[in-house]
């Protein structure tokens, strides 16, 4: 994997003010911080479906799930492989993935949220994927070589996820009385966490300005006319804006994710010596 | 008892130049999410790259009845095949 | 996953034309392939529509003891491994399902069947997974059975069955082999992985066996399905090999078999073993295996949770078939 670069990263809170919030959480760079954000949301969205296996409305869609949750488990340890080696103190993907707390995870809080049903699960993966899927075409630009190569692979994963999640919320939406007022509460529930996948934090900035992250607040309109013309397709309702739920990029989550983890990491922390 | 969707018979080509060949069915509502379960069942380990998915109510085969009627005056056309001809060794080319 | 003959169907009946049964017990003693539209005796039809049924329901219902550690697998590695060969189950189902479809039985009838009891499923699945080293054992063992008694299924008599399980035995290849490697990594590990390896050997052992079916003095049908080709080799032939092939791989591992009559014995050039314990056998497929109420309600559930997508997917499909019509 490509090694840091070529630029200068500001080192802890050396960084001046904006970096508070980074050397409160304990990382020691930026680019380790960004591959977190991009590597936990995977991961923990991956761990969410799951969830799902075995469980699905018919055996196609658990086919459907799984493949999801695969590709997404990939990213995960491509990007958490890579943080480890940024940060270069010896911790590997896994890690990283079984061995912080709820404080040092940096995924947003929309992948860390229940399943709920399947229309709860369409309309957070609708919402996720359509703005992975920008992000990633964003990052094949990317100053880190191993960014670019992931989101290249990725992208495609992703276009696939979205693609898929629009059909099930078309269907669901413009199907039953019943599936249609289930997706739209699935809808109204993800709605929330919207404005943080477009926060442009002071990391998300100085990542964006080194050439190394996305403008995220740049990808808002493209994903708003795609979200919006699938919501219309499905003959919902989007839902009201309401005060951004902020957070998650901080170490600041919803009380979900504490339970997840406890379930995602009890091996590796009830058997500390142990490898598998 | 809570109903299933209907069935379709999926056709994957696995590499360029090559045919659409049968390889299974999968359950679906419609054309496209059956071509999605087809590529989420049928193409995991890189087997395609192309899909067909046909309603199997849509499939008319022949009656296994009439096999005989169908098939059997096909056998005695030795002449449509080369190897009926018998052209001397030193004719080359043809 | 695998089957068992844990049902049995009645001989063949004497009310088919004795020339048309003649015509295709010829067929298909000169092992040529069966197709859905070709004419077959109702008991066969019937034989393998539970067979086949049964195969997929076993495939079903098996993702859920793996699928219980799915979210606690204990490596980025080990957990896409593990999703995928969960995902392969419900795959393997996919397929079986369609083949018996081909008999005239819809997958509903047969989902029905299996939540309401009538249909059964391999026993070993009515078993906890309690540790992590059970995935091992899973993987090694029971997927070990199931190659054993799949690989000659690729030649049975049925076309789409025997194509269904052609693609089956490709796929699961990784499955026992993943399995194995996991006991490998718990074997040589701390005291308390290779505590929780030996537990699961002692646990697994015996459902294994079991999986073979009865003996084949209680297995009446067997002469039938063998003479059909939807049976190739009898469950206690079967059985012996698997006993000869897994003793071994658990010597390599530095595991106990837990089995005090396990000997090898030169004569008849196989291992010597203990009686399996036919009560409990024949009890779990009475459903009484420890969590096979569990395992039924996850699957009832899961169904009956999804009925309003099905429908509604299908009521959009209708709509949209009847918008497309007018326009």
């Amino acid at each position: 994997m490509a090694s840091l670069p070529p630029i200068d990263l500001p080192r802890g809170a050396t960084g001046a003010g904006a970096f508070d919030a980074l050397a409160e959480g304990g990382e020691n760079n930026v680019l380790f911080g960004f591959l977190l954000r991009l590597g936990d949301d995977s991961l923990i969205l991956g761990q969410r479906l799951s969830e799902w296996t075995g469980h699905a409305p018919s055996v196609e869609v658990d086919l459907s799930l799984a493949n999801i949750a695969l590709d997404l488990v990939g990213q995960a340890t491509h990007f958490l492989n890579h943080a480890g080696e940024v940060e270069g103190k010896g911790r590997d993907g896994d890690a990283l993935a079984f061995r912080r707390d709820v404080l040092d995870f940096r995924n947003c809080w929309l992948v860390e949220q229940p399943n709920g049903d399947f229309a709860q699960t369409m309309a957070r993966q609708l919402l996720f994927s359509g703005w992975q899927k920008l992000l990633f075409q964003a990052l094949l630009g990317s100053r880190d070589a191993t960014v670019a190569a992931v989101a290249e692979k990725a992208v495609k994963e992703v276009t696939y996820h979205e693609e898929l999640a629009a059909e099930w919320v078309i269907r669901l939406g413009d199907g039953t009385e019943e599936s249609r007022r289930r997706m739209q509460d699935g809808l109204e529930w993800m709605w929330r966490f919207v404005p943080e996948l477009f926060d442009m934090d002071p990391l998300a900035a100085f990542v964006a300005e080194h050439g190394l992250g996305a403008d995220l607040a740049a990808l808002r309109p493209a994903w708003d006319r795609r979200v919006r013309s699938v919501i219309e397709q499905a003959t919902l309702r989007v839902p009201a804006d309401q005060r951004p739920i902020l957070g998650g990029r901080r170490g600041h989550h919803s009380e979900h994710l504490g339970h997840l983890l406890c379930t995602m990491q009890f091996l590796p922390r009830t058997y500390p010596d142990a490898t598998w | 008892m809570s109903k299933d969707w209907p069935l379709w018979e999926v056709f994957v080509r696995s590499r360029g130049g090559l045919s659409h060949r049968h390889v299974g069915s999968v359950h679906a509502p419609d054309a496209e999410i059956a071509l999605r379960h087809a590529r989420d069942t049928y193409t995991r380990r890189m087997e395609g790259v192309s899909l067909w998915v046909v309603p199997s109510a849509q499939i008319v085969a022949s009656d296994p009845a009439d096999d005989a009627a169908m098939f059997d005056p096909a056998a005695d056309k030795v002449y449509r095949h080369p190897t009926f001809y018998s052209i001397p060794d030193d004719v080359k080319h043809i | 996953m695998y089957t068992t003959e844990l049902q049995k169907t009645k001989a063949v009946a004497g009310t088919e034309d004795p020339d048309k049964l003649a015509a295709f017990e010829a067929r298909v003693a000169a092992d040529e392939f069966i197709e859905p539209k070709d004419w077959m005796p109702e008991a066969y039809r019937r034989t393998l529509t539970r067979q086949i049924s049964q195969h997929a329901h076993s495939e079903i219902v098996g993702m859920l003891p793996e699928g219980n550690w799915i979210t606690r697998a204990p490596s980025l590695r080990r957990k896409a491994i593990l999703l995928a060969k969960v995902q392969d189950e419900a795959g393997h189902g996919l397929y079986l399902y369609s083949a018996a479809e081909t008999l005239g039985t819809s997958r509903e009838e047969m989902i029905e069947a299996l939540h309401s009891g009538k249909a059964k499923y391999s026993t070993i699945f009515n078993y906890p997974t309690l540790t992590w080293a059970d995935i091992g054992a899973i993987g090694w063992l029971v997927d070990g059975a199931a190659i054993m008694n799949q690989v000659p299924l690729q030649r049975t008599s049925y076309g789409p069955y025997a194509r269904a399980m052609v693609r089956v035995c490709k796929e699961e290849s990784f499955h026992q082999r993943q399995g194995y490697e996991i006991m490998m990594h718990l074997a040589a590990g701390t005291p308390e992985q290779k505590r929780m390896a030996q537990d699961a050997l002692n646990r697994w052992w015996w459902p294994s066996l079991m999986m073979f079916g009865p003996p084949d003095a209680d297995s009446p049908n067997t002469a039938q399905s063998m003479r059909w080709r939807i049976k190739r080799e009898t469950n206690d032939e079967l059985r012996q090999k698997f006993v000869d092939i897994t003793v071994p791989q658990a010597e390599a591992l530095g595991l106990s078999v837990p089995d005090p009559v396990l000997a090898w014995n030169e004569e008849k050039g196989g291992h010597d073993f203990g009686e399996i314990d036919w009560e409990e056998f024949y009890a779990v497929v009475r459903g009484e295996g420890p969590v096979a109420k569990e395992r039924m309600k996850a699957r009832r559930d899961a169904w009956e949770e999804g009925a309003w997508v099905r429908e509604a997917a299908a009521a959009y499909a209708e709509k949209h078939a009847r918008k497309a019509e007018a326009a």
